[in-house]
């Protein structure tokens, strides 16, 4: 691991328009780093829907993401209210975001089943009330 | 087709990009949520929308789409603008509604891509 690099980021949750940022910079980093299209579309793909969660379910939080020769790395570690029933989330379509998220072309319910689609693994730790934790590993 | 082509077809107005009208464009998506593009679109190069926000831009920007069409006549503001050119987008602007637009390019030869 000692050729892993390691990038943080702080997701802030007030601010829709900015939501994306941190994926946008990861994208541009791997592509510098010369890692293959089609792992560099799979984790800007899910991390950037990782990020939108993040901005309208939990008030922002901070994504990590390791970089090692085989292997990209995303962690997504909010304080929001948690995930109450994580199976039930993952169903294609179903969502809990407002009307007003959905006016700016999200909550189709297609967040979380789309970073699982995009990675090799995705864990969910999640406890209401304390916050989320999500791990999602693409192999390069 | 080139986006030159995609343009002419639509008589759609460039906002961002005249200088890369002659980028290739394989297949087209066409949709209003976000969340459904980043599911369904696979290597698409136009996504057509009536949404207009800078998320529109960084979906397009992690779907390396070439080229966005807002339909019904919508211009995103200065910011949204400026993003699409700092990710080397395209963006072009049609008064016909989403049917039709998708409809016109269709017509035309432009796929809707592997499902």
């Amino acid at each position: 691991m000692d050729d892993a690099i390691v990038l943080n980021y702080e997701i802030s949750g007030e601010d829709f328009t900015r939501a994306g940022e941190a994926s946008s910079d990861v994208k541009k980093k791997l592509k510098q780093m010369g890692v293959g299209p089609e792992a560099i579309r799979k984790v800007a793909i899910a991390m950037y829907e990782g990020e939108i969660n993040m901005v309208i379910h939990a008030n922002g939080g901070k994504i990590t993401v390791e970089i090692t020769p085989d292997q990209i790395i995303m962690i997504l570690d909010d304080v929001g209210p948690g995930i109450p029933d994580v199976e039930l989330a993952m169903q294609a379509g179903y969502s809990t975001a407002p009307d007003e998220v959905r006016s700016l072309g999200f909550g189709a319910g297609m967040g979380l089943p789309n970073m699982k689609k995009y990675t090799d693994t995705m864990e969910i730790d999640t406890r209401i009330g304390v916050g989320t934790k999500i791990t999602m590993v693409v192999m390069i | 087709m080139t986006v030159k082509d995609a343009k002419e077809i639509l008589g759609a107005r460039v906002l961002v990009g005249e200088d890369r009208l002659g980028e290739e464009v394989r297949s087209a998506c066409g949709s209003d949520m976000m969340s459904d593009v980043l599911a369904f679109s696979k290597d698409h190069s136009i996504l057509l929308t009536g949404l207009c926000n800078p998320q529109v831009i960084r979906t397009a920007e992690m779907l390396d789409i070439v080229c966005i069409i807002f339909v019904r006549g919508k211009k995103p503001d200065e910011m949204t603008l400026q993003m699409a050119e700092d990710s080397g987008l395209v963006v072009l602007a049609t008064g016909h509604r989403m049917f039709s637009a998708c409809g016109m390019l269709y017509k035309a030869g432009l796929g809707g891509g592997a499902v």
